[in-house]
């Protein structure tokens, strides 16, 4: 057993820490958040700086396609640096998800589409959501029918992440089936500007953009299916698995944070003549804080080193750091604004920015009841 | 004791529901299911019509204007209201400085002030936190200096600055703690001051809260003037005022038929949410948390039923309001995490500010739209009106005696 990294690996991490550090504050974020530093929500040079200045964008990919040689540890190691310093740049859904789908069915279609995402020139969001759906990734109104040697879709994806700049859409299709069947699901690569496909654009609640994307008769040709026709739904359960890691690994950077942000302001801040850091219920729930935040970095180191493991242990892996991440999420970000009061609710300070990202990490991928059900349902 | 309404409650309640029924603006009730921002006539409109009815003060008794209700009437009338969804009539005038008006003021500012809060005529808001004053409210340093004008008249002259004061981008009068004695120990050199809010050397700047509201401002006062016949109760005993005021802020604080109202909306939206096929609500696990919170909101609603008892009976509200503020608040943060779940994905869309979608293209539910806002703003209701850490510090002291 080794918890340690590896000389590459902390490299990497102390890289992207130090970058972020530098170029990503506070202000230069909120700035690309409120559109006052360009497009509202997405500024090319820092993700053009990703790919050229930081190579990060190949940290999971082979050296083969222009990679680092890594894979889901450096994913997390990414992830959480990300949600330190609340990055809203799309690696989990380009990177994690886009390049996941690719790594698991290879092919041409990875040679050619890989090492465009590592040059920062291809940007994945990924359609999954449907208004009816929940959760569940196999609930699914948008169909693929088969015409001539492709495919025809149409449907309507629901919050998709990133979906305003990004050059490709992965979809989850129903190519047969009924509405919830596991089988009958298909994945599709589509460009993002190909006919037929409308969006509807809005800011989020903790900082990005997202948009409603309807498909009307959109013809693919057949390499634009991911996998095989109708056999899609484990590689999406992987693949979302992986991402839910990832995810967690963001909240781990995000709990940090606001963790740190906590006790910074109560040994700062002071009250009846002394820091309310001296009080001992504030004191206990900063220490319930931190005891949220190491378990839900050993749990998504857990679930990371399990993500090769078979499906059922790999998803039981998964579901249990989600569920303890999702507790922390709201534990520290509703104990982060609390022991700031009034401060706590403001936007001028980052706890709150902070705070609403942890918040919407709770249910993304699942809510912790969601994930308790399928660990349930895994385990007896 | 009895749990049942007499027939007199029920006539009662019959009446007030057919008044709110008939007479509640159409305009409000459809600019707040869409979550728009009410403006200040919005805000004050409601307050009129019942202020032309004899209704806005509920609590108030009859020699200042009030309806003379008893406490059953009161609770009845707080049940329609949420019933109806109404807006609130804004407590800084009705339940906040009138009380202490009416308990410490004189009969020229009982004259002045009453009647119009009364009618909805004007706007108050509560000038008491400061940037260094917020749990330890004593600690303010807004200093009023006395002095003497070229009329011959007393007046202060008031400088520093307030934060937190909400809605102060409306208010036409404010209520404020300032320092008059500098050398006193905390809270012997406080009075409480009615100031203008018109008059020269105040500036109100807003803060933007997590929901993206404006809501809460910062006040600065430089070289305020304010005659000291604006002073209320005497000069530097303006902390028995506070206290005063702060036990009558915490009873209305508990919230119960608005968070019934709450509760039932969050199984409205889990009707309509779909899991697998089914209506959320079906899901077990969400029942029972429903269910959890139903239970929560009774035994508030008995203790506060409780305590309104109490007070009925000639004991004034007691540090036991803090036990209503503290559950109150819990219960009322509940409902809105329990929203944010039920709505899903939907509960990403940010909405202020921007387009809802149209018909062809709507984005996600309308009952989503707010949902993630509200679950944000929703955290200050522990943190304002005594934090919830201050009100445990109360009974564990005021009523347990630790
Ligand atoms: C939305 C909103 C509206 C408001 N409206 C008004 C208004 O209209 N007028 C007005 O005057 N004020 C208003 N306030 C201010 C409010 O009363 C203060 O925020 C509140 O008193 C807390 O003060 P603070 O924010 O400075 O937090 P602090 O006092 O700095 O508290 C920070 C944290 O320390 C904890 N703490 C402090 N002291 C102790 C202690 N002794 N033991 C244990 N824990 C402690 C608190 O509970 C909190 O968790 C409003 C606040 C908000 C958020």
């Amino acid at each position: 057993m080794d918890f340690n990294y590896t000389d590459e690996q902390t490299m990497l991490r102390d890289t992207v820490a130090r970058y972020l550090a530098d170029t990503y504050t506070f202000d230069a974020r909120m700035a690309v958040v409120n559109g006052t530093a360009g497009k509202a929500g997405w500024n090319p040079a820092t993700w053009q700086a990703f790919a050229q200045e930081l190579g990060i964008l190949g940290a999971p990919f082979s050296e083969a396609h222009g990679g680092l040689g890594g894979g889901a540890l450096e994913n997390m190691i990414v992830m959480e640096e990300f949600g330190r310093a609340l990055v809203i740049e799309p690696y989990l859904s380009t990177v994690v998800i886009g390049g996941g789908f690719l790594k698991a069915v290879g092919g041409a279609i990875a040679d050619t589409v890989i090492p465009q995402i590592i040059e920062g020139k291809v940007v994945i969001a990924f359609a999954y959501a449907e208004p009816q759906g929940r959760y569940n990734l196999s609930d699914l109104r948008t169909t693929a029918k088969k015409e001539g040697a492709g495919y025809v879709l149409n449907g309507h994806k629901a919050v998709v992440y990133g979906a305003p700049w990004a050059t490709h859409l992965i979809v989850t299709t129903r190519s047969g089936g009924g509405q919830r069947d596991k089988e009958g699901v298909s994945v599709f690569l589509v460009p993002a500007d190909a006919k037929g496909i409308t969006r509807r654009d809005y800011p989020t609640v903790d900082g990005s953009q997202a948009s409603e994307v309807y498909f009307e008769n959109v013809q693919v040709g057949a390499d634009a299916l991911l996998g095989e026709e109708g056999k899609g739904l484990p590689l999406v359960e992987q693949v979302v698995d992986e991402a839910t890691a990832a995810l967690c690994a963001e909240a781990c950077g995000v709990t940090r944070t606001l963790h740190a942000l906590t006790l910074d302001y109560a040994k700062q801040r002071k009250q009846f003549g002394k820091a309310i850091a001296e009080f001992q219920v504030l004191q206990h729930r900063m220490v319930d804080m931190f005891l949220e935040v190491e378990q839900a970095v050993s749990m998504t180191l857990m679930a990371t080193l399990k993500l090769d493991e078979k499906p059922l242990d790999r998803a039981k892996a998964v579901s249990a750091a989600k569920i303890k991440i999702a507790k922390a999420c709201k534990a520290v970000g509703q104990g982060a604004v609390q022991i700031h009061g009034g401060m706590g609710i403001t936007t001028e300070l980052a706890t709150g920015h902070f705070f609403k990202r942890a918040t919407m990490i709770e249910g993304q991928f699942g809510s912790m009841d969601h994930h308790l059900a399928r660990f349930e349902a895994l385990t007896d | 004791m009895d749990l049942n309404f007499s027939a007199e409650d029920i006539a009662f309640r019959d009446e007030v529901r057919s008044f709110i029924a008939e007479n509640y603006p159409d305009d409000l009730r459809a600019k707040a299911d869409e979550g728009e921002e009410l403006s200040k006539e919005d805000l004050l409109k409601w307050h009129r019509i019942l202020g032309k009815r004899g209704w806005s003060a509920p609590a108030w008794p009859t020699q200042y204007g009030g309806p003379g209700w008893n406490s059953i009437q009161r609770y009845i009338w707080s049940e329609e209201c949420a019933r109806a969804d109404t807006i609130a009539v804004l407590p800084f005038g009705v339940t906040m400085v009138a009380p202490v008006i009416m308990a410490f003021g004189t009969e020229e500012q009982k004259a002045k002030h009453l009647p119009a809060i009364l009618k909805g005529d004007l706007w108050w808001c509560q000038g008491y936190s400061e940037p260094g004053a917020g749990s330890d409210l004593a600690n303010l340093r807004t200093k009023a200096e006395r002095f003497t004008g070229d009329d011959g008249k007393e007046y202060y002259r008031v400088n520093g600055q307030k934060t937190w004061t909400t809605m102060a981008q409306h208010a036409d009068w404010g209520f404020f703690l300032v320092r008059t004695n500098p050398t006193a120990k905390a809270q012997e050199g406080i009075s409480f001051l009615l100031i203008d809010m018109k008059s020269p050397g105040i500036t109100v700047r807003p803060i933007i809260t997590l929901g993206g509201e404006h809501e809460v401002n910062e006040v600065w006062l430089e070289d305020v003037i304010v005659p000291v016949e604006n002073r209320v109760f005497e000069e530097n005993k303006g902390w028995t005022c506070a206290k005063y005021l702060l036990a009558h802020e915490r009873t209305g604080i508990a919230g119960v038929a608005r968070s019934k109202r709450g509760v039932e909306r969050v199984k409205t939206i889990a009707r309509s949410e779909m899991e697998d096929g089914a209506p959320l609500i079906k899901n077990p696990f969400f029942k029972r948390k429903i269910a959890e919170l139903e239970v929560d909101l009774i035994a508030l609603e008995f203790t506060e039923l409780r305590t309104l008892a109490g007070e009925a009976s000639g004991k004034g509200p007691g540090p036991e309001s803090s036990l209503l503020k503290i559950k109150g608040t819990e219960i009322q943060q509940r409902i809105t995490e329990l929203a944010l779940e039920a709505v899903g994905h939907y509960g990403a869309p940010y909405f202020r500010g921007f387009g809802e979608g149209d018909n062809e293209h709507p984005i996600g539910p309308d009952y989503a739209h707010r949902a993630a806002p509200t679950y944000f703003n929703g955290r200050k209701t522990s943190i304002y009106g005594g934090s919830n850490e201050i009100q445990r510090n109360i009974i564990a002291k005021a009523v347990l005696g630790l």
